[in-house]
Parts: C-alpha cells; structure tokens; sequence
C-alpha cells in the first residue's frame, strides 16, 4: 500500500467507479451500498453456464485426498497454533487457482485452536493418532490459561450436577461457541484501511469514557480487533494481495471477502462459521465487470465454483465426542440467497442461481450449507430454481424470509442453521439447549435424575399417586423448569466471560460495529415427547411405573390422546405452551453483557444423545431412544400427512423461539408427483408451509442409499413419507420386506 | 377431533363398531346392503376411514384427501380391504369433518389443491359426499372424487356439476377381466364415464397394472380405446402393482390370490403405457 493519500484516493476512486453514491460511502454501510446498486433478477436459470474444464480439474485434484480423509478421520494436522499468520500460505494447485487461501499451508491440513481449551485439543490428536507436542501441552497447562479452564474456575456445583447428568447439554464450555457472522464483505467494499480508520474512531470516543469495567473490556476488545485487521492485511500480503484498498473487480471482490472470512477460520473454531449473504453484494460487481466487457458469464461462474471448493475443504480438528453430538464434522458455512428487500423487490441477483448452480457443478454437498431465504413474493423463476437444485441434490434449506424480514432487517444472515441476525451489528451468545423431557422426568421425581438416581434438581415433593394428574404435574413442572432456566443462564453467563477473556474473536467483531446487539441463544430440546407426555398425561390415563429406589421408570398409558404434529390445537397448544413458558422462565435471569434472551427450538443431529441420556417418557418413548429433532412431531405420530405436520410446526411462536424454530422433512421424488409436477407442488407446498407461519425447512430428497439407511436407523428419517402409485407410507412405520419392496420400487423401474 | 379421527390410512382399522358382524372370511367379503342406506338430512354423519393432508398424487395441487369407508367391489388388488365396510370407519358429521377440512382451506387453495374424497368407495355414501362437496365449492376448494364409477347411476347431473374432477378407477376393458378383478360388470362404470364426458366434466382415468391379472394386451387395448373415446379425459395414471396392501389381507383373516404376484416390470410397465399413448392420450 501506499502512504500517499492521494494515490490511495484514487484507488479508491477506481474500485468504486460506476456504483450509485450514498452514505455507504463515508460510513461502513454495506446495507446502503447494496440497495442503491444491486439488480434483481426476475427470470430463470436458462443463463447459467456449468463448470470450465479448470473447475473440474481443480475439484478433481482434491479427490483423492477427501478419499484418504474419509479413510482416516484426519488427512493431516499442523501442531502450529492457529492464528490469522500462523501458518505460510497454502495453496491446491497455484497456477490455476482463481480464489486462493487455505487455513494452513497445504489442504485438508488441520490446526490446532488451544485458546479454546488444551484438553480438547489433545483428545482430538489423540483420538487421531498424533502425539501432542509437549512444550504446547506445557505452555497451555502452565503459563496460558484457556477458555475451558476458566469456565470450570468458575462453574457452581449445581451446574455441573446439571451438566453431567444431561438435563443441560452440549454446552460451548470445551469448544468454541462460533455463531459469529463476520461482515466480510466490508473487507472487500473498503479495504482494510478504511477499517482500521473507522475502528480507530471507535476506539477514540471511547477515550474520554471513565474506566469501567465495560469500557475497559472494550477498548482491550477494539485493540484485539485492530490488531487482527493489521494481521488480515499482512496475510493477504503474503498471498500477494494488497488488502489496504477496495476490490476493483469481481474476482478481487471475492478474494478479499474470503480473505476476511479466511482469516476468522484461521482464527476460530467455532461451533458453526457462517459466511452470511455475499451474492447480493457480489453481484453489484458481477454485473459490473460484465457491463465493462471484462468478464463472461462463464468466467463468472468459475469464479463461485472455485470460491465454494474453498468452502468445501474448511475443517477443523475436534473431538470425537464432538462430532457424535453433530453426527460428523460440520463447520456450518452458512450462505444466504433469495429474500426480498424491505421496499418490496426481490434480492434475488444473477449470482443467487449461481450459487445455487455449484451445487450440479460440483455436484451436491453438506456444505456450503446454502440457505434460500422463501418469500411467497419471490420471483417464480427463482422459486423453481431452487425447488428443482432441492429436488436433485438435497442440500438446500429453506427459512422463512417474511418471519425474519420484519425482525431483523433484509440484510440479516444466518448463523449456524436458523439463528438470524443484522450483518455485523449483532452477534450472539450460543447457548446449546436444555433437555425438556428430561426435565419433565425430574419434576416427577422430585428432582432425581431417573437413571443415576442423584438429586439433580431441587427436592421438591415428588409424585406419589397412582395415575399422573396435568395439574398437579404441572404445580412441580413450573418450579422445575424455573430452576432449569436459573441455572442454564448461570451457566451461560459464566462461559460467555470465559470466551470473551480467553478466546476473543477478534477478526469475526472486527468486521462488526462496536456497538451491537447481543444475544443470549438459549435452547429447547425434545419438544414433541415433553408436550406429548403432558397430552397423554392430561387427555388419557398414565400410570407410572417405580422402581426400588422409587423413581418413576416406566409409564403405562391407558386410552388415546391427541399428539403435536396433527394441527390438533389440544396437543399443538401444549407445545407452544411449553416454548413460551420456557422462554418467560429464562427472560427472569439477567444476561452477561445485557443480552437479549432469545431461544431455538433447534436441534438437526444432538437429538440422538439427548435421547441417549433421557429414561423412559409418559409419551411412550423409550429410555435412550432418539428424540425428533428440532420442532418435529415425535417419530410416526404424525398420522394425518405431512401437511398436518407443518401446520402444527408453524404454531410454534416465532417472538418465544426468535433464535428459530427447525424442521426436518425427508421426502422421495415420487412423493412430489410425477416428474412434470414436481417442482410446480414443491415451489407451492413451500408457499403454503411459509405462508401459514412457518419458519424452517430442511427438506431432503432420498436416494436409494439414504433409505437403505432408514432401515437401518430410523430414528434418523422423521416423516419419511414414501408415495408409490397413489399409496403413501411412513417408511419407518414398515416392515423390512415392506422396506425392502419399496427401496426396489422407487428406484428401480419407476419412471 | 383426533379421538374419533385417530390413525391414518396406513393403519388396519376394523376394531370398531361393526366389527363384530366380519368375524369369518366369508362374512368379511359379504356386502351390507345396510351400507346403502341414506342417512338423514341434518349435518349427515359419514363414516370415515382416516384422512391425510398434503397428498400431491389424488389430482391437482395439495389435496385433503378423505377416506369414506364403504365399498361393493372386492378388487382382488384391493390394498385397503379394512376400508370396505362403511361401519369399519369413524362415524363423522360433515360440521366436523368441514370444521378440519376449513383448517387448511387457505393452504389448499395456495397450492392450486383441494379436497379428493376416496376410499372406499365414496359413492357409497352419496349423500354425505355430495354435502361435503358443496361446501367445499362454497370455501372455494376444487374437488375431486375418486371412485370406481359402479354406483354412478346415484348422482345427478346437478351433482355432477360440483365435482370438478373424477378419478375413476378402471379395472380394464374387457368385460370378462373387469368382472374377474372386482366381482361386477364393466357396463355401469362405462356408463358412468359416457355420462361425464356428455356434460363435459373432467376426469382423469386410473388403471391397476397388475401382472397375470390386468397386463392382457386385449384388456388394455380395450381401455385405451374407451379412453381415447372420451374427450374429458385429461390423463391416464398407470398404477404398478404393489404388496403394501397384502399385510391388511393376512390381519383380516382374508385369503389373498396375488401373494406371489410381483410389482409390473419395467418392460411390461412401458408397454401398456405405450398403448395409451398410441392413442394421443397424456400417460402417467
């Protein structure tokens, strides 16, 4: 870069040249600079071009090694703490790379994040067949305190009481907590320096401010931030990039936008490391570079693809109990596409189908974990589009852009898998979640744990008649989730200091403002079977089953009673009950750093060891099996279709769960109809699901091997319907040779 | 509303009242003429299987898709034998059944679906059928009734007009495999689709592929040319033949003939849709 200002004015000047002016260009506003220059695009995916000869080649190269990472677990692991410089710049295949930057110096190459916690990082290498070097181990036992050491500094003993028996789960108090969307567009709009400017001035109206704690943390904070801008520029550098100055094109824009995003996974191993909602913003200069004859439609394509192979070999080195609770090795790089503006026109550019499209490029893949924002209102083309990449390849979720819009603006993303929040100007405090039925079990119990026995909550009277009766099991159910919030909040209060002491993230809040909105991501797991249990407890007769110790270990269940996931307001109404009263109980505890309670009915794989960890519930469920995941009605007691279903989830109350509310739904092709109609009832089922409140949607559509692996595993594929020739079961509800028939059915000779 | 409309059509239903008179075989492939009678004229009580919303296969759309119990047909194919008795369902006024349907009626409509009443035999219950299909035209829903067409002579041409598309079951064309699969003639259904195609009303048709019992070249010919002689007709949905229905035959103590029947294959599949397709029609 240069000291000259006068040239750095000119950059500047060339890098912005042709875009609509506003206030975008004094102040960090990336919101102002994408509404006054972006083009929505209304048509159809006829324009998009597939994959160059160097996009396959380069994918290709990688092949082999995803071959041997599969193999072993780990391809290989650099024992050089991680940092934004820690490691020299790697590359796949330098000459004809078009996006570069690895985490490390070669791909697939894993860092080791101890900041975090040394323990973790040495089960993790171990569990992988390295040896831990140890002078780290030395360094982070004895002189560099972690995030993990100073949480249990200060954890009470009823929270680990609560922690270890797993009526509070998954805590981030090992790992880091992620869910921290930093603006990296910001990096490619302004470049660096204007960055560095604009921190300084926050940084110097804080000068005058007297030394409180708070301000004290934030000015430390804001030094962090700074300094780690200076460290994004220098890697740039060394890539050889001048990261000081704005992108001049769309290639440029890119690469510094996954530069900063570079950095902050070089810097952190979050829980989820989202990428935001970039091909709006990218677009500005797509469009650009093509009015100027300097890029072809193709070439623009290539550019996405060699960008998402990046995205695709993001990894981090974690535990094996981590990757149990996530079933696998997800890093979450969420990227948002579709939405409508908030003056009524879509955000739907060029470059959302051509996002969409890496997606038959490079065929399908987990992640980027590609989220369309659905509007009834978005373009038709569009909607078509992405029904028809969900159709062939699975890897699309759907949220609700008309549920978000209102709350968090039209330049919001997602963190992880539902959370929402305004591109850097809010971060939250991820919270994992509590364990409902568990907790309904303790109240039973009169706060023993019904596996260990242990007085786990507080000695209330336990139950002693013959049948349960709703109200006096709900008289012990309030004072017991009172509890549960109390020391849930505790808990998350005292990991959220830790983090911020010890494992700051300070690249990902360097492209935040400094003042932003915090939220405290509180959680819910097993909704159906605790609002199921109360229905059963309340509409039929449940008569429970003590064991010597007194505890009740078993239900018998005499009658019939309405279950969630029927659109049946007698059970449905339960479940909302059971979200809003639990969110009340948490919004009684104050937060760390004032942040708002928020909390997500959201659980996509964690439901089988919650389920693992919970004994037998009044609904029938029994002791270790799986919960449904997330807002789903439990396992097959959804019995009036898919439609009922969705409507059922759609009542749960987006304002008591505003950190989002998930559902998974498994569909076959043949589900949708014939093939000529498919995409027509997919884009209109959406429209109808959304349209009636709801809020989230994976939706997979099964191949032939994932229902060999329903067979196998059940508790994995809720509401997996299967239609053939006008008959529709509930695959998991079949006989094996039922199974079998259908699997040999619906991919074998039907057309 | 889920305690009298518990369960879905997946599951066997016979333990209900009623239940008592199918205690042999025998008893259970007997036809009620009970079953006929009319109910009475304020909120008519219907008798209903299960119901299941969010099906995209029983015509446009997404559709609620209500299953009357009561059928006069014992199709050898049949894969809901639990259905055939009209006292084997849950008793259900049409107040409530419109109060369930009303729940998704802004969905329905959404999606360009509706409601399909199905089987059974909807005809059965003509009355019940008829008060739900108006009120459903009232609500702005499009209707759709599959049926097999052998009680057609039952609705009138006024009853026509409300029913926006039929979904009629045809076994095939030959008179002698028609009355083998199901115990009753061809002529009444094929009245009964002459009569749809004179006032114009749409239809899509339905055939069972069943290998050995429906594939003949003849009886196929046969229905493709009684198709192809109906201008209403909008499609022909070819249904492989599928097992899924042989569980619910053993349960009810019923012999079943097509035990070692195996699904259509691919080549069989393709031909008989080619023959529909010879002549012009839209195959599925």
């Amino acid at each position: 870069m240069s000291a000259n200002p006068k040239s750095s004015n000119e950059r500047r000047d060339d890098a912005w040249r042709g875009f609509a002016p506003g206030a975008w260009q004094t102040r960090v506003n990336l919101r102002d600079f994408i509404q006054r220059n972006y083009k929505p695009y209304e048509g159809d995916g006829k324009f998009l071009q597939g994959a160059t000869e160097r996009t396959k080649r380069m994918w290709e190269t990688l092949q082999p090694l995803l071959e041997k990472e599969r193999e072993k677990g780990v391809l290989d692991v650099s024992q050089v703490p991680s940092g934004i410089l820690a490691h020299a710049p790697g590359y796949i295949d330098k000459p004809n790379e078009i996006i570069v930057g690895l985490q490390t110096d070669a791909p697939l190459k894993r860092a080791i994040m101890p900041f975090g916690g040394w323990r973790v990082v040495a089960a993790s290498l171990e569990s992988y067949g390295y040896k831990p070097d140890p002078a780290l181990g030395e360094i982070f036992t004895k002189y560099r305190k972690t995030h993990n050491d100073g949480v249990f500094d200060a954890y009470t003993p009823e929270i680990r009481r609560a922690r270890s028996s797993g009526v509070v789960t998954g805590l981030p108090d090992a790992y880091g907590r992620g869910r921290i969307v930093g603006d990296y567009r910001r990096v490619a709009l302004y470049g660096v320096d204007f960055l560095l400017a604009d921190k300084a001035r926050e940084k110097a109206e804080l000068d005058e401010r007297h030394s409180t704690e708070e301000v004290i943390r934030l000015r430390e904070e804001l030094a962090e931030q700074i300094r780690s801008l200076k460290e994004l520029k220098e890697m740039g550098k060394r890539y050889g990039f001048d990261l000081s100055a704005p992108a001049r094109d769309a290639r440029e824009a890119v690469q510094w936008t996954y530069f900063g995003y570079l950095a902050a996974i070089k810097q952190q191993n979050g829980a989820a490391m989202s990428a935001g909602r970039l091909s709006t913003f990218w677009d500005i200069y797509f469009e650009r570079d093509i009015r100027e004859g300097k890029l072809t439609e193709l070439q623009a394509q290539e550019i996405i693809d060699d960008l998402v192979i990046k995205w695709r070999i993001v990894r981090f080195l974690r535990a094996p109990e981590y990757n149990q609770l996530f079933s696998g090795d997800p890093v979450w790089v969420t990227e948002v596409v579709g939405g409508q503006g908030e003056d009524g026109r879509t955000l739907v550019t060029k470059t959302a189908f051509r996002m969409l499209h890496t997606l038959y490029n490079l065929g399908p893949a987990p992640e980027p974990n590609l989220t369309v924002f659905w509007s009834t209102q978005l373009p038709e083309g569009f909607k078509r589009y992405a029904i028809k990449a969900s159709i062939d390849t699975s890897s699309i979720q759907y949220e609700s852009d008309d549920l978000m819009r209102p709350k968090w603006g039209d330049d919001c993303a997602i963190a992880c898998c539902v959370s929402a929040m305004r591109i850097g100007k809010q971060m939250q405090f991820f919270g994992a979640r509590v364990n409902l039925p568990k907790t309904l079990l303790y109240a039973l119990n009169g706060g023993r744990d019904e596996i260990t026995g242990e007085q786990v909550g507080p000695m209330l009277a336990p139950i002693t008649g013959d049948v349960l009766k709703y109200d006096e099991v709900m008289s012990r159910f309030e004072p017991m989730m009172d509890w549960l919030a109390k020391t849930y909040v505790n808990a998350l209060n005292v990991i959220h200091f830790m983090h911020d002491k010890y494992c700051y993230e300070a690249i990902e809040m360097a492209l935040h403002d400094r003042d932003i909105l915090r939220t405290m991501a509180c959680g819910i797991a097993g909704l159906s079977h605790a609002a199921d249990s109360l229905s059963a407890i309340k509409h039929a007769k449940v008569k429970p089953v003590r064991d010597e110790r007194g505890l009740m270990v078993d239900f018998k269940v005499e009658g019939e009673y309405p279950c969630y996931g029927n659109n049946d307001d007698q059970a449905d109404d339960i479940a909302k009950l059971l979200v809003s009263r639990m969110m009340e109980k948490i919004r009684a505890y104050p937060t760390y750093r004032n942040a708002v309670h928020t909390q997500s009915v959201l659980t996509i794989t964690s439901n089988v060891v919650y389920g693992k960890a919970t004994g037998n519930t009044p609904d029938g469920r029994k002791k270790g099996e799986a919960f449904a995941p997330g807002a789903n009605p439990s396992n097959g007691r959804d019995s009036h279709g898919a439609l009922a279903a969705l409507m059922s989830v759609a009542k749960i109350p987006y304002d008591d769960a505003e950190d989002g509310i998930s559902l998974t739904l498994s569909v076959v092709p043949t589900a949708l109809g014939s093939e000529a109609d498919r995409i027509t009832r997919g884009t209109k089922a959406l429209d109808a699901y959304f349209g009636s409140g709801g809020f989230h949607v994976n939706i997979n559509v099964l191949n032939r091997e994932t229902l060999q692996d329903a067979m196998k595993h059940p508790e994995k594929y809720p509401q997996l319907t299967i239609r053939v020739s006008g008959y529709a079961v509930n695959f998991v509800k079949l006989t094996k040779e039922q199974q079998q028939d259908v699997i040999n059915r619906t991919f074998h000779g039907a057309i | 509303m889920s305690q009298s409309l518990v369960g879905s059509r997946y599951e066997l239903h016979i333990a209900r009242e009623g239940a008592a008179e199918s205690k042999t075989a025998h008893d259970y492939l007997a036809v009620y003429p009970g079953d006929l009678d009319e109910a009475g004229e304020e909120d008519i009580v219907g008798y209903v299987h299960s119901y299941e919303v969010g099906s995209t296969v029983d015509g446009p759309g997404i559709r609620f898709v209500g299953f009357l119990t009561g059928c006069l047909l014992r199709c050898k194919f049949c894969h809901n034998p639990d259905t055939w008795h009209k006292r084997n369902g849950h008793p259900v006024p049409v107040s409530r059944a419109m109060r369930q349907i009303g729940k998704y009626a802004k969905v329905l409509k959404v999606s360009g679906g509706g409601i399909t009443l199905s089987g059974g035999e909807p005809m059965v219950q003509r009355a019940f059928a008829m008060e739900i299909f108006r009120r459903c035209k009232q609500l702005g829903l499009h209707t759709c009734m599959e049926t097999a067409g052998r009680l057609g002579e039952r609705f009138s041409d006024e009853d026509l007009q409300l029913i926006d598309l039929e979904i009629l079951d045809i076994k095939g064309g030959d008179p002698a495999t028609f009355e083998q699969v199901c115990g009753h003639p061809l002529q009444p259904t094929l009245d009964f689709a002459r009569r749809l195609a004179a006032l114009g009303r749409p239809a899509w048709i339905r055939f069972v592929l069943v290998p050995g019992l429906t594939d003949g070249h003849d009886n196929v010919e046969k229905l493709a040319d009684i198709a192809a002689g109906l201008k209403n007709v909008e499609r022909v949905e070819i249904l492989r033949f599928h097992q899924m229905g042989r569980d619910k035959w053993h349960k009810l103590g019923l012999e079943y003939e097509l035990e070692k029947i195996e699904p259509p294959a691919a080549e069989l599949t393709e031909r008989v849709r080619s023959q529909f397709r010879s002549r012009g029609l839209t195959v599925y």
